[in-house]
């Protein structure tokens, strides 16, 4: 079948969807937006973590027939997502351009870019994530930072039980969670010194 | 496989009936678990996503009618004065990602006696609203669990909504797992106080072939209330009699040895939550009777 509904801001059409199918697997290989990780495909581990409708979800419990018509946003389109929550707009990211992203993250030391290319400047979760050392294997980050975006859009001034409330369906293998805890309240402190 | 993607309730109810063996996918967080560890290939998925019905409640005079695909989200930030019991096993279930998603209707469609939303209606006392073409019944939740697994629907039938008594007094749940997230209860027991009838009802999960009552346990508190005058007086619950009643819990559970805990664990179990979830209510009742008649003089 085939499934029409918008990715990080665009139209998208995929086809040859079979009807059993995740809308994790229809972003990842129909897409070609690997960002979404698929660790467990049961739920368990929120590595998959999309937001559709602006409710963050696991794409691996959605079927791709139920997203038609509605709007996903995956790590790849989060900077910009981002970006335009702050300016009140709506612009999104090209598959294209998100296909190509890369984090060009600010080097921690010299507060210089690294990137060579221009676009794609860093939500400032994805900064925070950075600068805290909260990225280890990388496998659980997108789904993180997510989680933690969606958060910190409502509850700009989060206590450390609501951060763990609203991580609690993400796992990760590696850090032990200190520096994620550290990255948020990191990037939280920082959205509240820019307002 | 076919995908079924009804726009409105009447074709979701015609599609139903016209493919009995239709499996109907809500939240997905059961259904798409099963589909991807091929457990299970339905020749067609019928979406509800789109049938607006199934995401609204109404709160009415005695009771709320929720919609069966309300997420436990809405119902956490929306029904916690009016389904207090409800709200808090919704805020127990899986993760943040997992509420956004499952309800109430998924949970009773899966039927499994470790679903969480069971208890918490057991003990509110609740119907479920069955409808296909043929017409709407409503079944009293007592029936509606049939075996593991298995529930009183019909084939053509779908969950249009649940009609749960709104709380007339304190009610409790509580739930036995390894961490505070994402846990599948070793055994889970609900309980509320219904003052206007001088009754208390509970609900067990996870420790017998079905989510059931404790009726037993239930009788023998009722009537020990009931003689001591405690509704009226308010007095706090002779140990002896909260001891009886978490023993009759226990007895009322039929578990099995697992991966999650042993029989006698949950045996175990159930009895502590009995007891704790009786004294979390019956001292908040006390507490909302001293509000409300102060007897003079300082508290
Ligand atoms: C990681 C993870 C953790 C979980 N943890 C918990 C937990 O802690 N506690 C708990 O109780 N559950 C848990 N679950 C199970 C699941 O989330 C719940 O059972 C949830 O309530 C299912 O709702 P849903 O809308 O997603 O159901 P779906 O998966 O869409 O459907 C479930 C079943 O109900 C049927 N159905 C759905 N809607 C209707 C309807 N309107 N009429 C008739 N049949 C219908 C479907 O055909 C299917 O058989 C967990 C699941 C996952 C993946
Ligand atoms: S891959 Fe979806 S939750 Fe683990
Ligand atoms: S950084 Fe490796 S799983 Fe989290």
């Amino acid at each position: 079948m085939r499934v029409n509904f918008t990715v990080n801001g665009r139209p998208q059409e995929a086809d040859d969807v079979w009807e059993g199918e995740s809308l994790l697997y229809v972003l990842r290989e129909r897409l070609g937006l690997p960002g979404s990780k698929n660790a467990c495909e049961q739920g368990e581990c929120g590595s998959c973590t999309v937001r559709l409708d602006g409710v963050p979800v696991c794409s691996c419990l959605v079927a791709a027939g139920q997203v038609e018509g509605r709007e996903v946003v995956t790590v790849e389109g989060l900077a910009e997502y981002a970006k335009q929550r702050s300016r009140g707009g709506s612009a999104g990211t090209s598959l294209d351009e998100a296909q190509r992203w890369a984090a060009q993250g600010t080097d921690s030391r010299t507060g210089e870019g690294t990137g060579s290319s221009p676009r794609a400047a860093l939500s400032s979760v994805q900064q925070a994530f950075i600068d805290a050392g909260a990225v280890q294997c990388g496998f659980c980050t997108p789904g993180l930072l997510v989680a933690a975006d969606e958060m910190l859009e409502h509850n700009p001034d989060p206590t450390d039980a609501d951060i763990r409330e609203a991580l609690s369906g993400n796992l990760c293998r590696c850090t032990g969670y200190e520096k994620i805890m550290d990255a948020v309240r990191l990037a939280a402190a920082r959205q509240g010194e820019a307002v | 496989m076919d995908f079924l993607r009804p726009a409105s309730w009447e074709e979701a109810l015609a599609a139903k009936a016209a493919h009995p063996t239709a499996v109907p996918i809500a939240g997905g967080t059961d259904v798409m678990v099963e589909i991807n560890f091929d457990h299970r290939r339905p020749e067609y998925l019928l979406d509800l996503n789109r049938v607006g019905d199934l995401y609204e409640w109404e709160v009415g005079e005695d009771s709320v009618r929720l919609g069966a695909s309300v997420p436990y989200t809405r119902i956490m930030e929306n029904l916690r004065a009016e389904l207090p019991g409800l709200a808090i096993a919704s805020h127990t279930v899986a993760s943040p990602q997992i509420r956004n998603r499952g309800g109430v209707g998924g949970n009773l469609g899966t039927a499994s006696p470790a679903g969480d939303a069971h208890p918490a209606l057991l003990a509110a006392g609740a119907e479920v609203e069955a409808v296909s073409v043929r017409g709407s019944r409503r079944i009293p939740i007592d029936d509606f669990y049939t075996g593991v697994k298995r529930n009183a629907l019909a084939p053509d039938e779908l969950i249009r909504s649940v009609h749960i008594k709104k709380a007339e007094g304190p009610q409790q749940f509580s739930k036995v797992g390894t961490r505070n997230a994402m846990v599948i209860a070793v055994c889970a027991f609900g309980l509320a106080l219904h003052p206007e009838t001088r009754t208390v009802r509970t609900g067990i999960g996870s420790a017998a072939p079905t989510p059931v009552r404790a009726r037993a346990a239930e009788e023998f508190l009722n009537a020990a209330l009931d003689e001591g005058g405690f509704w009226e007086n308010g007095k706090i619950i002779t140990p002896s009699v909260a001891k009886q009643f978490a023993d009759l819990c226990a007895a009322a559970c039929n578990p099995i040895d697992d991966v999650r805990g042993t029989a006698n664990y949950r045996r175990h179990a159930v009895g502590v939550m009995a007891r704790r979830t009786l004294t979390w209510t019956w001292e908040s009742y006390r507490g909302a009777r001293h509000a409300s008649h102060p007897k003079g003089g300082a508290a």
